[in-house]
């Protein structure tokens, strides 16, 4: 079982992008299971949503507590309690910025970090980009798809053309595989030893 | 068709294809996605014909569903928590008039203090309304559930509750096979109601008994949730029959063969506790789980033969009566009074509070070395209970 948790504020799509992480998984044919951390959700507030990936059906349905990855929308979660303080060392780190990884992660939520496995997507950028607006979940869950291999690129695609429609989902779409390129080009660089 | 679907989804698109004709809907949450959804499904035309009547309260919910059942039309609506509780007094009305009503519950717990978040509470206060109660391991027996519950309500003419866990099934997205309409339809009939009121030819239903015919009245009532216990399993194996998955039923053993320590439980927690159970099987430990799909009526000689060669059983209850315990502890004790058999109480999950493997591995390994207390709460914060307890009352 593959399980990723997806932080971020109120309003940028923290639930949705679980749900069609979840989505992609199923056109992969996984079973996938997504639900959000259940709060009074409010924008702006930090919100956390889960997806587990498995060949399997899902039977647990407690938070999960242990993530093989970590997809930040908003780095400025990462400094609160509970965000990256349990990450494995084998775990993926996907981080939505423009800023440069060694900025980031000389910040003082890296210092308990373990794992190596840190990317920086531009997400907000590649959506302002293509669909116009700072919408980073299309390209968080191709650089996902790149990084972890966890979904393919055709389920990604899949799951945004099933969430929206028209041009939107087209945008969406062009966000999703530029984001897939961008991981699969910088993946190396990206990577340095954290704390 | 096989779908990655919310919850709540699921179940409105399923009951939307057991074509109620009258749906009643007043917001809560978490029940709110399936009567929004539902609503969706009337006003684009695929559900017509139906009347979707939006309400001023839970109470007006429940007595518009059962003018419209007594009327002759197929009724549904779906609550929650306090909404639930608004309802309490119509819910004995519509299971004491014989009104084969289908209700989702997305089971909350009840305030004060509010809490928004799961437990079972709140249908377990209801218990003894009148309704057959039964509760969804997961999304896609939610979804089946509704296509048992109608035909279920309707062979017997009671009013049914399908509990699906708030929030944790109601918001989770999984696979989820929608029984499809032509199947639906097959399985399920047109409602044909035992009596119509109808103004052309007027007479009264719910009237006045005394106490010369009430307690008969009551008996009856209970001898048809007995029958219950007959026409739920064989709604069950019509149903594994016509869609090729077993939903539904009374109850539902895992690994029990040869297991001397069960654990018993409804709801979604089924599946975290399967999994538990798996880790604790690997290390040769003899245990297994019976899920209780149907609450009410309790299904007492079934579980006492699926537990006849357990030594120590284990009640996971997502709801309390304070002062007393579990309430599913007690009604499995009752059942087991002649067995013997250790009965061990824990109270888990209350108001959202997440029932976890580690917590559950570490519960049911003292209890497997006997070391655990007859009844226990799970993650309980004593520290925070005695801290409350020492503080010296205002003046």
């Amino acid at each position: 079982m593959f399980q990723v948790r997806i932080h971020g504020r109120g309003g940028q799509g923290v639930v949705t992008a679980a749900e069609m992480l979840s989505v992609a998984a199923f056109y992969d044919g996984r079973h996938a299971q997504a639900f959000p951390s259940f709060g009074s959700e409010r924008t702006g507030a930090p919100v956390v949503s889960y997806c587990r990936i498995d060949l399997r059906p899902i039977r647990v349905r407690e938070p999960i507590a242990d993530p093989d990855a970590i997809i930040v929308q908003d780095p400025t979660v990462l400094s609160l309690p509970g965000v990256v303080s349990d990450l494995a060392p084998h775990a993926h780190l996907i981080l939505n910025s423009s800023r440069p990884l060694a900025e980031l992660v000389a910040e003082p939520w890296a210092a308990a970090v373990t794992t190596q496995a840190i990317d920086v997507v531009p997400a907000g950028e590649i959506a302002r980009q293509h669909i116009g607006r700072p919408l980073p979940n299309a390209a968080l869950l191709g650089a996902f798809a790149g990084l972890t291999r966890q979904v393919s690129l055709d389920g990604v695609e899949h799951a945004i053309r099933a969430a929206f429609s028209g041009a939107v989902a087209d945008a969406n779409v062009v966000a999703a595989r530029a984001a897939y390129a961008h991981v699969a080009t910088s993946k190396d660089q990206s990577r340095v030893a954290a704390g | 068709m096989l779908l990655q679907v919310e919850g709540s989804q699921a179940v409105a698109r399923t009951v939307g294809a057991c074509r109620p004709e009258v749906i009643c809907a007043y917001p809560i949450s978490p029940q709110t996605h399936i009567v929004e959804a539902l609503s969706r499904l009337v006003k684009s035309g695929d559900l017509l014909p139906c009347e979707f009547v939006t309400v001023e309260s839970e109470f007006a919910a429940m007595s518009v569903a059962i003018g419209a059942s007594a009327a002759g039309a197929r009724a549904y609506t779906a609550t929650a928590s306090q909404g639930l509780l608004y309802m309490a007094e119509a819910l004995f009305n519509a299971s004491g008039l014989g009104l084969p009503i289908v209700m989702t519950v997305a089971n909350r717990a009840i305030g004060a203090p509010i809490n928004i978040w799961n437990d079972h509470s709140d249908t377990m206060s209801m218990r003894d309304s009148g309704w057959l109660q039964l509760y969804a391991e997961d999304n896609q027996e939610a979804a089946d559930l509704h296509v048992q519950a109608f035909r279920i309500a309707e062979a017997l003419s009671l009013p049914v509750m399908v509990c699906m866990d708030g929030f944790v099934l109601t918001h989770a997205v999984e696979r989820v096979d929608l029984p499809e309409q032509d199947a639906v339809d097959a399985f399920l009939p047109a409602f044909e109601p035992r009596q119509v009121l109808d103004p052309a030819e007027p007479y009264s239903i719910g009237a006045m008994v005394g106490p010369e015919a009430f307690t008969e009245v009551r008996y009856l009532a209970h001898l048809r949730q007995l029958d219950a216990l007959v026409e739920v399993p064989r709604v069950a194996a019509a149903f594994a029959g016509a869609f090729g998955r077993a939903s539904g039923g009374l109850i539902k053993p895992y690994r029990l063969d040869d297991a001397e320590t069960v654990v018993v439980a409804l709801g979604s927690v089924l599946g975290t506790i399967k999994d538990t159970v798996d880790q604790l099987r690997d290390d040769g430990v003899p245990i297994g789980v019976l899920g209780v799909t149907t609450f009410r009526p309790f299904p007492a000689e079934a579980i006492r033969k699926a537990l006849r060669s357990a030594t120590r059983v284990i009640v996971v209850d997502r709801a309390l009566s304070a002062g007393m315990g579990g309430v599913v502890a007690a009604d499995v004790r009752g059942a087991l009074a002649d067995e013997h058999v250790r009965v061990y109480d824990v109270v888990a999950g209350l108001g959202g509070r997440p029932i976890t493997t580690a917590s559950l591995r570490a519960m049911l390994r003292a209890a497997v070395a006997d070391a655990l207390p007859p009844l226990t709460f799970l993650d309980l914060d004593i520290d925070v209970v005695e801290a409350q307890r020492r503080r010296p009352d205002r003046p």
